[in-house]
């Protein structure tokens, strides 16, 4: 049988040290790390970016990737959001008692992989372990620090009237395979999670265009909230246009079967764009050559019209309103 | 799984829309039974398409919101109850009650659990033998035959710890009820897609025949609903109402038999009280006496306080089609799809919350 998480490895002794030491050190391993201070010292200059996520996702293996590869790329995609170049990340992990060990390494080895992908390392930590019934399985919590170039100001309210939306692929591909594997709903499909750390997309954009105005992942509450958000933030109007939304036919085909929007799917490998028009076709073209944007388009403009709304330009032509998703993503019931 | 673009093709639906646009002489009333033809129609934009001469109304197609509030506030009394676990599609845990909902209930620690399929529930049932497990049997004939399976399978598996409050309603009783009470003046219907395909299409056949009213049975596609609207359209301008399926790739007139059948086999028709409407006779679905072991009504007793209905709420008048979700003064200002006060605001079906999340440009004033 394979070892399980006891509370005694969340009591600080032996059992502690003996799963930081064996589970997370082996694969983690740098040097600020390594020396297993209170704190990890690092240098940097210039102007920092600084954010935090928790990662609670159900279930915690899915196609595509995992909680730990979901801990590591939202976190780094979040500094990417603002520019920044990612650099250090802390790792917080909760364990209900009776996780498998293995299962735990199997997510260790995940975040290794992904920091690895993202030229990121963790150089703080901490575990702890509760009850069972206390978390659901296992929760992560990371931290990230990134530095932002000289120059690049990326920010969710500098959105411009004439400015050009960007998508930078496919939406919904992580809501849809996270919901065909849960508990009651499974469906078979061959849909992936679009999971990815998309920092270096976002340093080739920037050495394409420095009109870059604002960057944003459409986690969760998809492109529908994230769109609005950024109207907004910077006080402006947002048009965009359905038929250019790139959407999966099996992201479509799920929805249209559960009753729900794209728009308003979840992403954990996406992001809108917002750019000077000039720079548009530069950016998409940039765009396109980035595995984790090929599929990339343009999908609308900011406009002076009704600031703080989005609207859209149906397939059928005319246009309505994209609020933001409220309350949960529910399949319709007739 | 392969998508069917062409049921959103641009130019077909232009090409639809100019048909309807030269066909349209007269200005008709037509109303969407389902609340999915309700969210299809705001989403894809529809209304703007048609010429102004075809006006449509939301009808009462949503399972969540017929739900009667009295019936709300026995499920989340037998939530109350010990060793009960409540399971129900997830948009009724949101519905405010009299005096709670069944997602305050939760929150006091009340077992409510979200499942997708009544499937699910009796999967629930057997994984907690020392529990009784309660179905919230809410649906039209769509959601009833699922339901029918889940009683046989558990007394196949001779369960005896689940339950099925069956609140399951009847759609074409209703529609007699509300061409009954002449409130609002209707000249064809867009007959329900998803219903129609267990029921077929001969049950609504009194529709012409005895009110004059036509009946298009339409899918959920754009395409579908335009075609829909657009044989609606032909036969009141011939002034020669039927039934007609504009969906054939899911409907046949006969329906689904075996469907039916195991509706036949484990309910009996009885009335129900559907929200905005009250009784109606005949138009809902109870356990039958030889499977009153799995009927809630019949293994448990709860007496809840008097309903009361939400003040200043018009859920009743939406439902019936005598109202637009903006004429309701607590629209937008007071109930939003975070703070729902009815039920047609919380669920997905529902036609507050389609008014609410697609808007049309020309109301972004008073967004």
């Amino acid at each position: 049988m394979d070892d399980s998480i006891l509370l005694a490895h969340g009591s600080g002794g032996k059992l502690s040290h003996e799963l930081v030491e064996k589970k997370f050190l082996p694969f983690l391993a740098n040097p600020a790390l390594n020396k297993l201070d209170d704190s990890a010292i690092f240098e940097a200059s210039g102007r920092l970016a600084f954010t935090t996520d928790s990662h609670v996702v159900d279930p915690i293996f899915f196609p595509g990737g995992d909680i730990g590869k979901l801990a590591v790329c939202g976190t780094v995609n979040d500094l990417a959001m603002n520019g920044a170049k990612p650099l250090y990340l802390s790792l917080s992990v909760i364990i209900e008692e009776g996780f498998l060990l293995s299962e735990v390494e199997r997510i260790v080895q995940s975040i290794k992989k992904a920091a690895e992908e993202a030229e990121v390392s963790i150089i703080a930590g901490d575990t702890k372990v509760v009850n069972r019934g206390q978390a659901d399985k296992l929760f992560l919590t990371t931290s990230g620090v990134g530095i932002i170039p000289p120059g690049v100001d990326i920010s969710g309210a500098n959105a411009r009237a004439g400015d050009k939306v960007l998508l930078s692929g496919t939406i919904g591909d992580h809501g849809i395979a996270i919901m065909s594997q849960r508990e009651g709903l499974r469906f078979a499909m061959t849909l992936e999670s679009d999971c990815a750390p998309l920092n270096k997309l976002v340093s080739q954009l920037l050495e394409v265009s420095s009109r870059i105005h604002c960057l944003r992942d459409p986690t969760r509450g998809g492109l529908a909230t994230t769109l609005n958000e950024l109207a907004r933030q910077s006080k402006v109007g947002i048009a965009v246009e359905e038929a250019r939304i790139p959407v999966k036919e099996e992201v479509k085909a799920a929805c249209e079967l559960l009753g729900l929007d794209p728009i308003c799917v979840a992403n954990e490998g996406k992001m809108v764009a917002i750019a000077d028009a000039a720079d548009a076709d530069k950016i998409l073209a940039q765009m396109g050559k980035n595995s984790y944007g090929r599929d990339a388009a343009i999908i609308g403009e900011v406009i002076n019209e009704h600031p703080g709304k989005v609207v859209m330009k149906t397939k059928l032509g005319p246009s309505r309103i994209v609020d933001m998703l409220s309350g949960e993503l529910l399949p319709r019931i007739c | 799984m392969k998508f069917i673009d062409e049921y959103q093709d641009n130019k077909l639906a232009k090409g639809l829309a100019y048909k309807i646009t030269q066909r349209s002489t007269k200005t008709v009333r037509l109303m969407e039974f389902c609340g999915g033809h309700t969210h299809a129609i705001l989403r894809y934009g529809i209304r703007q398409l048609v010429p102004k001469t075809v006006e449509m109304k939301s009808g009462p197609g949503c399972p969540v919101c017929v739900t009667a509030t009295a019936d709300l506030d026995k499920a989340i009394a037998l939530a109350h109850l010990p060793d009960v676990i409540i399971t129900t599609f997830g948009d009724m845990i949101r519905v405010p009650g009299s005096y709670s909902s069944l997602q305050q209930a939760k929150a006091e620690g009340a077992d409510i659990r979200i499942v997708y399929s009544t499937i699910d529930a009796v999967e629930i049932a057997k994984a907690n033998p020392g529990k009784s497990v309660i179905f919230i049997g809410i649906g039209f004939e769509t959601t009833a035959p699922t339901i029918a399976a889940s009683i046989l399978k558990a007394q196949k598996e001779k369960m005896e710890n689940f339950h099925v409050l069956s609140l399951n309603k009847l759609t074409p009783p209703v529609m007699k009820a509300l061409l009954d009470s002449g409130e609002v003046k209707l000249d064809g219907i867009v007959g329900p897609g998803h219903v129609s395909v267990i029921i077929g299409s001969h049950p609504y056949e009194f529709i012409p025949q005895d009110y004059g009213v036509a009946c298009v049975i339409s899918g959920f596609e754009p395409l579908d609903i335009l075609l829909c609207i657009d044989k609606l359209v032909e036969q009141i301008e011939k002034g020669e109402p039927k039934v007609e399926i504009a969906y054939p790739r899911g409907v046949k007139p006969e329906g689904n038999r075996k469907a039916w059948q195991l509706m036949e086999d484990v309910f009996e028709i009885g009335e129900a009280n559907w929200r905005g409407i009250g009784i109606v006779p005949r138009s809902g679905l109870k356990v039958k006496g030889k499977y009153e072991q799995f009927d809630a009504d019949k293994a448990f007793s709860v007496s809840p306080k008097p309903p009361r209905e939400p003040k200043g709420c018009r859920c009743g008048d939406v439902i019936r089609g005598a109202a637009t979700p903006v004429e309701c003064k607590l629209f937008r200002k007071v109930c939003t799809p975070e703070r729902p006060v009815g039920p047609c605001m919380v669920s997905s079906e529902g036609a507050c919350a389609a008014y609410y999340q697609y808007g049309t440009p020309e109301n972004l004033q008073g967004f």
